[in-house]
């Protein structure tokens, strides 16, 4: 009963005027950006943050879960219109959505994705409203030590998931928490690397690496190879799946949402994890896996559940550990420390409205997703058809305008585009630009645990694997370490990015 | 030679910066392992960084890998130089002048560049942007900027 009395408190927080509208805002930009070719969850999220910053925090991150969802149901669009995925979690789609876009069958293929999306929002709402509050009380017992031991999983985590060589990556997380400790050091008063750079003293902002690296990288490298792009809409339609699509998308459904939960929850996977692991589940156990590949909505109904069931769980270690596990959630910490809440265990008893108003307002972002989608489906096709040259100079206005507009500051704007450099760079060097900004926004995080850490135990480092918890933390940390090195997961891990 | 060369300069780059964190880290105080001083991380990352470069730049030497392919001189001179910009001139020259430059210099880079399309866009996202952001959103740039007299 006590998980209802939680609910109605979200829902009476969520159910406000302003805040119903600033999601559909939120849902619809989210959409309307996320649609835009090139541009994944994390650069449409950097995009929009600064517009979020004057609204009061709960209507803020609000309408952020809303750009959140409303943008990965934009990246699915592209994937299956264009054969564009606009992130990872969306790959798998692209392989049966486009091929069922090829075939005429664009408009089932979108609503299985739509469909699978809304159950697994709302099976994962669920699972976060009965989750959250015993981890968080867990979570409250977590010393200084249990927190470093646990970021160290989060960034391993990233790590593993990331693309490319297992030691760049690694270089890339180390990277991050160093330029993340540019600033005034809390503790001494120190400026730390700021070059005598005025604008430094409180840090580069990670709105303006987000941005850098995942929208103007983006876009450097898309001018390089720029290619045709065949947008698949001769016909969308029949939107409506038939009596035999339904049939079939409900099992896939139903597992794609229970895999991508289950993954969803871990730390660093995101819905990455989730929507491979139930593409190559149901390619497995469908009856009809010959077809897979070749259009199958089996093949796009369950990625598409799975990825928004692990969209969503990944919340639940954001909420209640303060721990964000991919670039998005990490983007979500730094609006929630923008807006003077300290993300961790103590949100839910210190601000039960925000906590259970996010988590309905999630359910309810779901929903309007798919009312929106079905008249406006017309609206995102002609947004997608927008030919790159003319698309790209105008995210670049957006993004230098959004970040001049953080601290009204031109500086701002001359380390995004270095950061934009640096991102294309690394990209040419096949080092992933996400494990870095995850460890850009935990740098101070951590230095100020392991100094805690640290302080309690005088000075000795076997703290992190004297405390059970901790070390429990850092064996998980190892184990996810080697299990890239052995030869039958790093052939998997590989296929799997090949994809 | 390196057989390697996204290892290598990778590699490099990591030498670069987590070396220069370690030197710039000096100045600070490094305080004890019980009272962390502003140099104690930094320089154990720093640290952390050097050596993965040096495995990284050693490996290259051993392990045989793709090579890093041609790099894009054009876009990323023309994104960077046209953002840059942008930042120089916005307060000085207001957003008439500034947004036009960021817009056409940035579109340049495009393959399929063609002048007609890209004034008339540059003409309508000026509008646009002058409506949203300054008169909606209240940024506090200029429309046209004080070196025009404005």
């Amino acid at each position: 009963m006590e998980l209802l009395n939680h609910l109605a408190l979200g829902l009476q927080t969520a159910a406000t005027f302003a805040n119903l509208f600033y999601c559909l805002i939120g849902v619809f930009l989210g959409t309307a950006i996320g649609v835009l070719p090139g541009l994944g969850p994390t650069a449409t999220i950097a995009m929009l943050l600064p517009v979020t910053f004057v609204l009061p925090p709960v209507t803020a991150l609000i309408m952020l879960a809303g750009i959140y969802y409303g943008s990965q149901y934009g990246g699915s669009t592209t994937s299956i219109l264009v054969n564009l995925p606009g992130e990872a979690a969306s790959v798998v789609t692209t392989l049966d959505g486009y091929q069922m876009a090829k075939q005429g069958r664009a408009g089932p293929a979108l609503a299985a994705s739509a469909i699978g999306s809304f159950f697994a929002g709302t099976v994962a709402t669920f699972l976060i409203a009965a989750f959250g509050p015993p981890l968080a009380a867990a979570a409250l017992k977590f010393g200084p030590a249990e927190f470093f031991s646990l970021m160290i999983l989060g960034l391993v985590a990233s790590v593993v998931l990331a693309q490319g060589s297992l030691l760049h990556a690694i270089g890339m997380v180390v990277l991050g928490l160093l330029l993340g400790l540019i600033g005034t050091d809390v503790n001494s008063g120190t400026q730390r690397f700021t070059f005598g750079i005025f604008e430094l003293a409180d840090g580069i902002g990670f709105v303006t690496v987000a941005m850098g690296m995942f929208g103007l990288g983006e876009i450097i490298r898309n001018l390089q190879n720029e290619e045709e792009r065949s947008v698949m809409i001769t016909n969308i339609t029949g939107l409506w799946p038939t009596k035999e699509d339904f049939k079939r998308m409900v099992a896939p459904i139903l597992r794609g949402t229970a895999i991508g939960s289950v993954l969803g929850i871990l730390p660093g996977s995101g819905s990455i994890l989730g929507s491979f692991a139930a593409y190559s589940i149901e390619k497995k156990v469908s009856k009809n896996r010959a077809q897979f590949g070749k259009g199958a909505i089996e093949g796009v109904a369950a990625p598409e559940a799975a990825n928004n069931a692990g969209a969503q769980t990944s919340f639940i270690p954001l909420l209640t550990l303060g721990i964000p596990s991919n670039p998005v959630s990490a983007l979500m910490v730094g609006a929630m420390i923008v807006h003077g809440i300290q993300p961790g265990p103590s949100v839910i008893t210190e601000q039960p409205e925000l906590f259970w108003g996010m988590i309905v307002s999630m359910w309810i972002g779901n929903l309007f997703l798919v009312i929106l989608n079905y008249p406006l489906i017309g609206m995102w096709v002609r947004m997608i058809m927008i030919p790159y040259q003319f698309l790209y100079p105008g995210i670049l206005v957006f993004c230098a305008i959004g970040v001049f507009s953080l601290k009204n500051t031109e500086f701002d704007i001359y380390f995004m585009a270095l950061f934009g450099a640096l991102g294309y760079l690394f990209s040419k060097l096949g080092c992933e630009p996400a494990p870095m900004l995850l460890a850009f926004i935990l740098g101070p995080l951590m230095e100020e645990y392991l100094r805690r850490a640290m302080l309690l135990s005088r000075g000795n480092p076997w703290v992190f694997v004297q405390r059970p918890i901790s070390a429990t933390l850092l064996v998980l940390s190892v184990l996810a370490m080697l299990s890239v090195l052995l030869p039958a997961f790093s052939k998997t891990r590989e296929e799997a990015f090949k994809e | 030679m390196t057989r390697n060369a996204r290892d290598f300069w990778t590699g490099l780059l990591y030498i670069f910066f987590g070396s220069s964190a370690i030197l710039i880290a000096r100045d600070y105080g490094m305080g004890t392992a019980i009272k962390m001083g502003p140099a104690y991380f930094p320089t154990i990352l720093g640290g952390l960084l050097l050596v993965i470069g040096v495995m990284s730049v050693i490996r290259s030497f051993i392990v045989a890998g793709i090579p890093i392919g041609a790099f894009g001189f054009k876009g990323l001179a023309l994104v960077t130089i046209s953002v840059v910009a942008f930042g120089f001139v916005v307060r000085g020259l207001g957003l008439v002048i500034a947004l036009p430059l960021l817009i056409i210099v940035s579109a340049y880079g495009s393959t399929r560049f063609r002048w007609r399309p890209t004034l008339l866009m540059a003409a309508g996202l000026t509008i646009f942007c002058v409506l949203v952001f300054l008169k909606g959103l209240g940024i506090p740039l200029p429309i046209i900027g004080p070196w025009l007299g404005g």
